[in-house]
Order: structure tokens, then sequence, then C-alpha cells
């Protein structure tokens, strides 16, 4: 499975074939030979021996000659060292380079993208991961800490800078990773690296790696800075979660506010219209109050115009009887007598349960109280307790 | 048979003889030839090379950028006399393999202490002038330049380049660390507390608009209502006057009476008279006439 990308290729765009390859092959021989002239094995003297020693020669020349392909897989280069010294780099396909010890060849895989974890490690399987806090804990421009994770995405752009620039690049991708994120986060605040700006600081950061990668010619490219996680170290999640339920309650408030407002002012509108309303009945009944009372007074004078007097007459005496018929009374001659007379008011009133207003007289003569006749006798028997006092009674 | 044997022989001889004085050096390789311990080349180009056999022999030194980590963060004190934990890392090359050897018998380990201890050195002198602000995000740039520059120059004489001088993690001690997390809760129950407040606020003002808002309506209605009722008041006198101004005088008697009739209509009510009143006279005297 593995070759089968190199030889569809050779089919599809048909470039090394195997004549291609072993001119190649001799090409290269020949160019070594001429400039080295070294590891020349025939001893030209004698026919018989170099018969005999030929096929065994032949043969483990063969095989030495073999040793030298090599398959470049579809997104991967091969690098050709002769002598230590780089000659070529080479492109997926089958390839054949001189045997060892003149040259060697290393296949790198260039696409491939790796990936780095800074702050955490996924377990095989990438179901869980683990934090690692001393990488994902970092301190930003306000004096904050925050946890940040993330994910670095990265493959080769440049095969000779990779190997020959650097050693162990891929191992210090970590480090760079770290410095460029700390570097970024350290420069921003607390709120912006955690919420509005993590792009933007995944973007920083990247841009930073790419030009401290660039800066070693470490060949690396850096394809993807992912923010995998940015919030809060557990310490004080508690009071973030708080602040943002604060956030939440203030819209709730606001939102019971105006529950309120929409009950209470309707409410008042209704009331409004009540009072209107009444005031437009009491309008409408005082007029028509008015109107019925004239009404009755205009009937009335038209009558007692016609006849005066005895309207007149006729009227007080109605309403004299009327009244008296109804109120308790005491009738008391003033002009006969000037010796006290006791009223006991507080039981005349106790008997009927209201107050009266008061009314004294001194006079002895007969009273003729028409509803209260046990009243005259302690009336004659206590009136020297009572000073007169000279009253209009009507 | 004879003859193919010291052919053989001789084939071995030749390729031992080429072993021993034939060498490569790697593209990613320096190579030094030393002649009994002293140096007579140095080999900075890739390729195969002869020497003499036995006499010279040959070290080989990396030349590509290496990584000079550090085991564990070193503590600094910055110029407020805080505690900082910092973890950084060197990159650096080896651009002469000679001093590089004549310096530190090229050893890379020794390289690396003598490296890193040159680095720490800068590192405390330029932390001491700065706070933590200053080292975290104000002039980081600043002082990776300057440790870089410094341990350029000190290590030029071990022939080596120093590259690059980056700041892994400037962290807090894990007891400062602590008031940190205090500071941040604190600010976050500030935060908390004053979006409660604000939210308390701004629903006490819209409940104070909504009462506003009603005391208007029920005013503006009352006095609406007011004014129709003065209306109905108005147009009530205006007909009463019409009626009883015709007759004033009778209008006094007529509406005394009712007066009086609404008064006086309970049994409570005391009413203490004269005999001689007019209402009284035919009770005294069948003819009216007054004694």
């Amino acid at each position: 499975m593995a070759n089968d990308p190199g030889w569809g290729n050779r089919n599809n765009d048909g470039p090394p074939d195997l004549d291609e390859v072993l001119r190649q092959f001799s090409r290269k021989l020949n160019g070594l030979f001429g400039k080295s002239g070294k590891g020349d094995n025939q001893s030209p003297d004698s026919g018989n021996k170099r018969l005999a020693v030929l096929p065994i020669v032949g043969l483990v020349a063969v095989i030495w000659f073999a040793t030298g392909f090599y398959i470049v897989d579809q997104g991967s280069r091969g690098v050709v060292l002769r002598f230590g010294k780089h000659v070529e780099t080479t492109l997926p396909g089958p390839r054949w380079h001189m045997p060892y010890p003149i040259e060697t060849v290393t296949v790198v895989n260039m696409e491939q993208v790796r990936t780095i974890e800074v702050g955490y490690r996924s377990a095989e399987g990438g179901s869980s991961r683990s934090k690692e806090l001393r990488e994902s804990l970092m301190l930003t421009d306000d004096e904050n800490i925050i946890d940040l994770q993330l994910a670095v995405q990265y493959n080769l752009k440049n095969v000779e800078e990779t190997l020959f620039n650097n050693r162990s690049a891929e191992e210090s991708m970590r480090g760079i990773a770290e410095a460029a994120i700390r570097q970024v986060v350290g420069k921003s605040k607390m709120d912006f690296a955690l919420y509005e700006g993590r792009e933007e600081v995944a973007v920083r950061a990247k841009k930073l790696m790419q030009d401290m990668l660039d800066r070693y010619k470490s060949g690396i490219n850096v394809v993807n800075v992912t923010m995998q996680n940015a919030q809060p170290p557990e310490q004080v999640q508690a009071a973030f979660d708080d602040a943002v339920k604060a956030g939440q309650d203030l819209e709730r408030q606001k939102n019971e506010g105006q529950a309120y407002a929409n009950d209470v002012i309707p409410k008042a509108r209704g009331a409004a219209s009540r009072l209107l309303e009444e005031a437009a009945g009491y309008k409408l009944r005082v007029e028509n109050e008015a109107l019925g009372n004239a009404s009755r007074f205009n009937q009335i004078l038209t009558e007692y115009q016609r006849a005066p007097e005895v309207t007149r007459q006729r009227m007080y005496l109605d309403a004299q009887e009327q009244i008296l018929s109804s109120v308790s009374k005491v009738v008391i001659d003033q002009k006969s007598g000037n010796s006290l007379l006791y009223l006991p008011l507080d039981k005349l009133l106790s008997a009927t349960g209201t107050v009266a207003p008061n009314a004294n007289s001194a006079q002895p003569a007969p009273v003729p109280a028409t509803t209260l006749p046990e009243l005259n006798a302690n009336a004659q028997r206590s009136r020297d307790a009572f000073r007169s006092r000279d009253r209009e009674n009507r | 048979m004879k003859n193919l044997g010291a052919v053989l022989l001789g084939l071995i001889a030749v390729l031992l003889l080429a072993s021993l004085s034939a060498f490569t050096v790697d593209q990613r390789e320096y190579a030094l030839v030393f002649r009994l311990g002293e140096i007579i080349s140095v080999k900075k180009a890739p390729g195969l090379y002869f020497k003499v056999p036995m006499v010279d022999n040959v070290r080989y030194f990396d030349n590509r950028i290496l990584t000079l980590n550090w085991v564990e963060p070193d503590r600094f004190i910055t110029s407020e006399k805080k505690n900082v934990l910092v973890d950084s890392f060197v990159k650096w090359r080896i651009t002469d393999p000679a001093k590089y050897y004549v310096s530190v018998k090229g050893d890379e380990l020794q390289a690396e202490r003598r490296l890193s201890q040159t680095v720490n050195d800068g590192l405390r002198a330029e932390f001491g002038k700065r706070t933590i602000h200053d080292v975290v995000s104000g002039e980081r740039s600043q002082i990776i330049e300057i440790l870089r520059q410094r341990a350029d120059r000190d290590s030029n004489q071990m022939g080596i380049q120093v590259l690059d001088v980056r700041l892994k993690r400037v962290d807090l001690p894990q007891e400062v660390s602590e008031s940190v997390y205090q500071r941040m809760e604190a600010e976050r129950k500030r935060v908390a507390n004053q979006l409660r407040s604000q939210g308390a606020g701004a629903a006490e003002k819209i409940r104070a608009d909504a009462d506003r808002q009603r005391e208007i309506i029920i005013a503006e209605a009352f006095r609406e209502a007011q004014r129709t009722k003065g209306a109905g008041d108005a147009k009530a006198s205006d007909i009463y006057a019409q009626a009883y101004g015709k007759n004033p005088e009778f209008y006094s008697f007529y509406r005394s009476l009712e007066a009086y009739r609404n008064s006086f209509k309970s049994k409570s009510d005391v009413l203490v008279l004269e005999p001689n009143s007019d209402f009284f006279k035919y009770m005294r005297d069948a003819g009216g006439r007054k004694k």
C-alpha cells in the first residue's frame, strides 16, 4: 500500500522507467570514477583468472548496486548525501542512489501534519485529555493568570533546512510554541485573551512561531494554531461563573422591573378611566337632580303664586306636623312661673340612645309632655336644682 | 590461484588503507583533524577527505542549531522584590570548531553549562531592573535582545554563536499565585456585585418610572374628572339659580321647610318648645288669639 502512490505516479507521468534509472546509474558511476578514480577492482593481467573471478565479482557488484534502490512516497522527499555532502533532493517515485558507502539517502515525509499540544496531552485514542498545569497557566498583561490550551499543527516546507540546520528541530517545537503563546498572552489583557480575542491570540501566536522558526531556518511550516480551551484557573472558576451569572441576573432584574411596569401602568390606565367615567356619571346625575328639583320647585311656585297665603300656611303646617310627629318633644310654658325645671336629658337620651341639643328652663307650670309623662314628676320635684335661663325655643 | 590470492590480499590491503585514511564530513558536521594532538586542519565543507592513517585523528562537531533547555525553572527577583520562576531556552550553534574545542574541550555539556551561566547572569541583571509587568509584557522583547547580545558576546570566545534567547515561562511562585487567584476572585466578585447592583438599580428605575407614570395617569384622570364634575355642578347651580331666582323669598321658605324636615326626623331628636309659638296658637285658644 505504501508504495502505491509511487508506482501509480510512474504510470501516469511516466518519469523514471527502468531505462532511465539505468542510464542515471551509469552516468553517476562514470561521474564517480571520473572524479575520484577509486574503487577500480579489475586486475588486467591474466584472462583466465579474470574469467573465473568475474561471475563472483559481478554477482557481488549487482547485489551492491541493488542496495541503492529506494522509493520516495508521495508527499515525501529523498535527500541524497554523497560522502556526507548534499547532492540531490529527489521527488516521489522509485529512485536509485549510489550504494553505501558512497551515497546515503534520507526519506522525509514533508506533508504529513504533525501536532503538538501545549497545556494538555491527549491520551492514545484521543478520547480523554489530561492537563499540564505547568504549561497551561500563564500570566496576562494585567497580572492575572489564565488557563490556556492550544494545539499547533505543522508540516515541513523545506526538507534541506529541516535536515541540515537544526538538531532535533521538532523536539524544540513545544518550547517555541510555549514561548510564543506566552509572549502574546503576556501582552494581552485577561478579558481579551479569554473572550473576545481568543482567535486573535492564536493568530498572533502563529505568526510569532513562524517568525522564530524562520529565524532558525528550521524549514518547519506552522499550518494552524487552534485554541483548545481558554478559561480562568480552576481556583477562581466559581467566581467567574458567578460574574457571568450576575450578568444574567442583571437582565432578569430588568425584566422583573419591566414586568412590574407592565402590571402597574395598565392598571393605572384602568383606574383613570374609572375616574373619568365616574365623573361623567356624577355630572349627569347632578345635572338631572338639578333639573328635577328645579322642575318641582317651579311647579310648586306656580301654585304658590296663585294663592300665596294659604299655600304658605299649608306648607308650614305640613312640615311642622311631619317634624313634630317624628321627634321627641318637650313643651314648656316659660311665662307662667320662674321656678327651676329639672329636665333629665341624660335619661331622655338613654331612652332613645342619641345625643340631642340641651334645653332647660325654670317653670313650675304643668308640662304637657305628650311622650314622656314620667318626666313631669321629676321635673316638679327638682326644679330648684336648675337656674332658670332665658331661651328662645321655636 | 596463487596470483588470485595475491590480488585479493592486495585488494584487502588497499581497502584497509583507504578506510583508514579516508573520512567523510557530513553536511551537518564540522571536522577537526588532529596530528598528534595538534589541530592541523578544520573541515567546514562536507565531502570526502584524507588523512595520514594512525597519525592523524578526526573529531566531529555538530554545525546545526542546538537548543539549550533548562531542567528546572530558575527563581529571579524583580525590582519590586518579587520572585518569579523563569524557564527559557537558548538557540546556539558552533561557528568556530577550533575555538570551541580549545575552550570547552569539545564537550557540549560543558558548553551548555557556561552558556546557561551567562544567560542566568543576564536574566538576573535584567530582571533586577524591571518589574514583573515589564518582564511579562512590556519589555519582553528588549530583554530577549539584550540577553541574546550579551550571551553572544560572552560565548564568542568559545566559538559559539547565540541566535536566540527566549523566555518560555515567566511564572509566579505557588504562594504568590495563590494571592493572585484571591485578587482575581475579589475582582470578579466586585464585577458580579456591580452587575447585581446595576440590575437592582435598573429595576428600581423602571419601577419608579412605572410608578411615576401611574401617578401622572391617575392625576390627569383626576383633573379631568374634577373638571367634568365641576362642569356638572356649574350646570346644576345654573339650573337652580334660574329656577329659584324667580322667587327667592319663597325658595328660602320652601328650602327651610325641607331642611327642617330632614334635620328632625328621628325619636332621638328632642325639641323643647314654648306653647306660645305660632304652631300652638289654636291649642291654647280656639280663636287663635294671643293671650
